[in-house]
């Protein structure tokens, strides 16, 4: 089987592996404390953790897309605020 | 709620699994690997970082297909759900009647879409289309290949003669499970017709207009095929709404990077809309119970 | 119970013509004021009808016109019919053979998805398990997302897999979203199932396999039925994918229909034919699920 056509490069595939990690993490928290820890936050309907966790991906995707369309390509700096949106929302969602 | 907990069930929801990982993460993988390189063909590619992302959300092109496509689904959804709630409500509850309504009302949503594209192309011709003739019988200058409004009429037109009859359909199997009970009820209390409108059948449909909202906001927000068929994107820009603008840059100039990194652009957007949706459903769902 | 007693009185009413039946059946248990309404209501479906009706008749008219009278002169109806359209699809075999495509990989489509959707659906609805709710949206994801984006990689990806130009790549194609459309419908039907209905035949000695198959089947048949027909559906009308996916040995007639044209000018006699042919499976097919089809649409949740 010839993968060369997916084109990998290594940010992609740290990129993936750390998702997949995630993931596999988020697995390991639910199998430790089980339930998801429900609450209502303040978008004020129930969320899990799975939930705060996408939340926070998507939400993430669309900072760095808007820093790259307003500020420019630096984009660690959006990664740290990616990293602080996450952790608020983990903390308050 | 009441479901017990069995972590057995992955076993069974692990053929789903794989296949949709097939024909879903892997081409998304493709796709995020494409968007940040460029290539020539014969399967080189050439680390380009996140310019085609910066291009594409600075790119007048896409702001403008964007805009489009939302202005294309606002007026589809306004059209089609106060329609389809007329019909379904016009629609006999009795008879044989009943069963020609559904089989004649789901008969365009079977037609593949570019014969229904074919079907307006037709249609919409002055020379050899009914419609395109008789506007142009009764004196309308109409013409759907040269001016921009009448082709964005020609579309919005097929679309609700496509897809309101699904509306239609999920309303009605809102209205069907109304008891006759509540009817004479309201009967007794002297109810208008609009009040029994408002608080007895809207009520009733508003877990199928929830669904029928979803299907017809992502499904017109991903149209291809009808439109492409009927003005090929034209006149000029003028109907060519995300997908088709997607399609022509990746097969037509095989833009594979730029072309990936809108459609990630373009998936990150249909999420978002899809968990909205999602979670309003939900929400609703566990709110009604 | 007065309700039933109105129904049997109303059932009991019913008359000649649809028309005249339900509305003195309204006339009888709604208040005077509803009346109006029906009236209305007769006058609405039919326009509706009419609008629905219209081009697809315009299309048979086409049909059955010779290109000649087509282009020259405007009638409502075929003036001089002629069947050439139709005998100039049966006698080809690169026309028809596209029929013989399109129904292999869709009935191929639909037979995988029933099959992976019944297993996993079942699971949705009987069990809570590790990401269940996550899991179930991300499939949902996949219903909602343009195939035009997933068109690009999905020819390196077929390609790498030798499947290029066969009817398996694109009935594997569609089930990026017929699958997940499978698992919704499937999950909906089976919910309504009581569960001490399992739990009895668990008691009884039933092994999974054999309880899933003798019993729980049959008890959600139609709701397979429905599932089946939605498959068939958008597996039939869909074809950016199913067009990227093949050249020529499995080509879709949908596709098959925009190539002719092209290639041969102005044939729009037999354009009009392959097009009203495309109708008349999707047209058989609904009669048999006329009374379920807004359940699937709503995902089995009315």
């Amino acid at each position: 089987m010839n993968f060369a056509w997916m084109a990998w490069t290594a940010p992609t595939a740290i990129f993936f592996a750390t998702i997949f990690l995630i993931l596999v993490g988020m697995g390991v928290w639910e199998y430790a404390r089980p339930g998801g820890a429900p609450r209502v936050g303040i978008l004020r309907f129930e969320t899990t953790r799975g939930d705060r966790l996408f939340v926070s991906l998507l939400g993430s995707a669309f900072i760095c897309l808007a820093w790259l369309g307003l500020v420019g390509p630096n984009l660690w700096w959006a990664l740290g605020l990616s990293l602080v949106y996450a952790v608020l929302v983990f903390r308050w969602v | 709620m009441d479901r017990p907990t069995n972590q057995k069930a992955w076993f069974l929801v692990l053929p789903v699994l794989l296949l949709v990982a097939f024909s879903a993460v892997i081409p998304l993988m493709t796709v995020v690997n494409y968007s940040v390189q460029d290539t020539f063909g014969n399967n080189e590619f050439f680390w380009a970082g996140t310019a085609w992302f910066e291009e594409i959300l600075h790119s007048q092109r896409f702001h403008e297909a964007l805009a489009r496509n939302l202005i294309f689904s606002a007026i589809i959804l306004a059209i089609q759900i106060p329609l389809g709630i007329v019909v379904a409500l016009s629609m006999p509850r009795k008879g044989i009647g009943v069963s020609i309504c559904l089989v004649l009302m789901a008969l365009p949503l079977l037609i593949p879409w570019n014969v229904v594209g074919t079907i307006w192309q037709v249609f919409g011709r002055v020379d050899i289309g009914l419609l395109g003739h008789t506007l142009e019988a009764i004196g309308i200058d109409y013409n759907y290949v040269r001016d921009p409004l009448d082709a964005w009429f020609t579309i919005i037109l097929m679309d609700v003669w496509h897809w309101t009859s699904l509306v239609a359909l999920l309303c009605y199997a809102g209205l069907v499970s109304i008891p006759e009970a509540y009817y004479q009820a309201a009967r007794i209390d002297g109810a208008s017709r609009w009040a029994v409108f408002r608080y007895i059948q809207l009520p009733k449909m508003n877990r199928v207009l929830l669904i029928a909202v979803l299907l017809r906001f992502m499904d017109s927000f991903m149209i291809y095929t009808e439109p492409f068929v009927v003005t090929g994107g034209g006149p000029g820009n003028s109907t060519t709404f995300l997908s088709i603008d997607l399609v022509k840059m990746a097969v037509g100039q095989f833009d594979l990077g730029p072309a990936a990194a809108m459609s990630i652009v373009y998936f990150l957007v249909v999420l978002l809309f899809s968990w909205i949706f999602y979670t309003v459903m939900t929400n609703f769902e566990r709110g009604g119970q | 119970m007065s309700t039933g007693a109105t129904k049997s009185i109303d059932t009991g009413r019913q008359p000649g013509t649809p028309t005249a039946a339900s509305a003195k059946a309204r006339g009888f248990v709604a208040p005077p004021k509803l009346r109006r309404p029906r009236h209305l209501g007769w006058l609405v479906m039919t326009l509706y009808l009419i609008f629905l009706l219209l081009p697809i008749y315009w299309l048979v008219n086409m049909s059955f016109k010779t290109n000649v009278e087509i282009t020259n002169t405007f009638s409502l109806w075929p003036n001089d019919p002629t069947l050439r359209n139709y005998r100039v699809i049966f006698t080809d075999p690169s026309w028809y053979g596209g029929y013989i495509n399109s129904i292999t990989y869709v009935v191929m489509n639909t037979v995988i998805s029933i099959a992976v959707a019944l297993p996993a659906a079942y699971a949705f609805s009987r069990y809570r398990f590790l990401g269940d709710k996550h899991l179930f949206f991300w499939l949902l994801t996949n219903r909602m997302a343009p195939p035009a984006v997933f068109a690009l990689p999905f020819f390196q990806l077929y390609s790498a897999f030798g499947l290029i130009d066969t009817h398996i790549a694109v009935a594997l194609a569609h089930c990026l979203f017929n699958v997940p459309l499978a698992v919704w419908i499937l999950e909906g039907f089976m919910s309504g199932v009581p569960r001490e209905i399992d739990e009895t035949a668990y008691i009884d000695g039933y092994s999974f396999p054999r309880f899933f198959v003798k019993i729980f089947m049959p008890l959600i048949a139609s709701g397979i039925g429905v599932t089946a027909f939605f498959c068939f559906m958008f597996s039939w009308v869909e074809l950016l994918l199913a067009r990227t996916l093949t050249t020529t040995a499995a080509k879709p007639i949908a596709a098959i229909m925009t190539r002719t044209v092209s290639a041969s000018g102005l044939d729009w006699g037999v354009l009009a034919a392959a097009g009203v042919l495309t109708i008349i499976p999707g047209a058989l097919v609904i009669w048999f699920v006329r009374n379920y089809i807004a359940k699937g649409f709503a995902l089995g949740r009315v």
